[in-house]
């Protein structure tokens, strides 16, 4: 599997999950994980670039498949990438670790929907749970970051 | 490791994954995961073998078949809320699948996944039921077309035999009047109680052990909804009769 542009052999284990090999295995533990099962949506990843949970796939599932983690966004060095840099602006987070999550959902739903309604950014967050927020932060950075992501 | 032991098994034919299924003892079948693996992480299942349908090509086709739209095995919730032929032949079906889980969960998801797994608050099912729509299983011994009717048994109990592998579902054309409306505690949660109209008929689901047809004038006659922390069986009879009351008001 390619993950954040370069290839990585598959785990022996089949049991192994997505979420714990990229933790585990390859170091990458930007990707979160808190329930692993599929409803608090923190270890989001982008697989083939459409936002997936990675806790919900065998890491054998994504044998000859594009994985992009928060890791994967921006390297070190270079601007944050705008839904990173929209949530920075707009105060998106607290604590933190629903962090990386959300952002990899909002990579996704501005693929989806490059300029969201207020109605697309509440369906497009709600697989996503933050303690911290309120959500009203993360709102507005969802729209800060269409406004940045257009050329 | 969360899940239990189990043998991985990625045929690349239809063929190949009947083949397994007919021989393994204690298979499951894989597709888009979002309930299975949840299942498997809290070790509720520990199949001995996990036969992953994901590698089979050609097996994610959306067509249209005898007015209505086919969904096959690997075709993703997401796909399926996307198409536009859904949308044409079947908006019933487009509704009904926005309203399963999350965006997130559906880029994975997939409809027969749903069929199979038969969670009896899933919607899905109720929508295939209510429209008359059927399924084809392939096993090594044949295909064979299930219609709605006869598929769910109980909850996460269907008559697909341990040998059989879903392979498609076929939802009738619904140009009829439709609608489809559910009570959850949160947004994407599944239902309390929902309820799927299409022309006279009501689908209920997350009122019983499986998707049960349902008189509109006295939708909670012969109900016996279960009671747990959410709702009392009193309050989801209730909203049964609020569901209905909504998809029969237009």
């Amino acid at each position: 599997m390619r993950v954040n542009g370069t290839v990585h052999p598959a785990p022996t284990d089949p049991r192994r999950l997505l979420s714990d090999h990229l933790r585990h295995d390859l170091g990458l533990t930007g990707t979160h994980v808190g329930c692993e099962h599929g409803v608090c949506g923190c270890c989001t990843i982008l697989l083939d670039g459409a936002p997936v949970r990675s806790c919900l796939m065998l890491a054998v599932q994504a044998e000859g498949h594009e994985v992009t983690t928060i890791e994967g966004l921006a390297a070190p060095g270079v601007p944050l990438h705008p839904v990173q840099q929209a949530f920075h602006e707009c105060h998106g987070l607290q604590c933190g670790f629903c962090t990386p999550g959300f952002v990899m959902s909002v990579v996704g739903l501005l693929g989806q929907h490059p300029d969201p309604t207020p109605e697309q950014v509440e369906e497009g967050i709600s697989g996503n749970l933050c303690r911290c927020t309120g959500y009203a932060s993360i709102r507005r950075a969802v729209h800060r970051a269409a406004e940045l992501s257009k050329p | 490791m969360k899940p239990a032991p189990f043998q991985y098994h990625a045929p690349t034919s239809v063929e190949d994954a009947c083949a397994l299924l007919g021989s393994l003892e204690d298979a499951k079948v894989l597709a888009g995961g979002q309930s299975l693996i949840p299942l498997l992480n809290f070790r509720l299942a520990r199949p001995a073998h996990l036969v992953d349908i994901n590698r089979i090509p050609n097996l994610n086709r959306i067509y249209e078949q005898d007015g209505g739209v086919v969904v096959q095995a690997l075709a993703r919730q997401a796909e399926v809320e996307d198409s536009k032929l859904v949308a044409q032949r079947c908006p019933l079906l487009g509704l009904a699948v926005r309203l399963v889980a999350h965006r997130v969960i559906r880029n994975r998801g997939t409809v027969c996944g749903s069929l199979a797994h038969a969670d009896p608050a899933s919607e899905l099912p109720a929508t295939l039921l209510v429209l008359n729509g059927h399924m084809v299983a392939r096993s090594t011994r044949g295909t064979r077309i299930i219609p709605a009717a006869d598929f769910f048994t109980s909850v996460f109990e269907t008559t697909l035999a341990p040998d059989e592998l879903l392979v498609e579902a076929w939802f009738p054309a619904s140009p009829g009047k439709y609608a489809i409306a559910e009570e959850s505690r949160r947004h994407g949660d599944f239902a309390l109680a929902g309820g799927v109209r299409y022309g006279d008929r009501l689908a209920l689901f997350g009122v019983a052990p499986t998707p049960v047809l349902a008189d509109p004038k006295n939708p909670t006659r012969g109900l016996q909804p279960s009671g747990d922390l959410e709702a009392t069986p009193e309050f989801r009879l209730h909203l049964v009769q609020v569901v209905t009351d909504r998809l029969f008001a237009a």
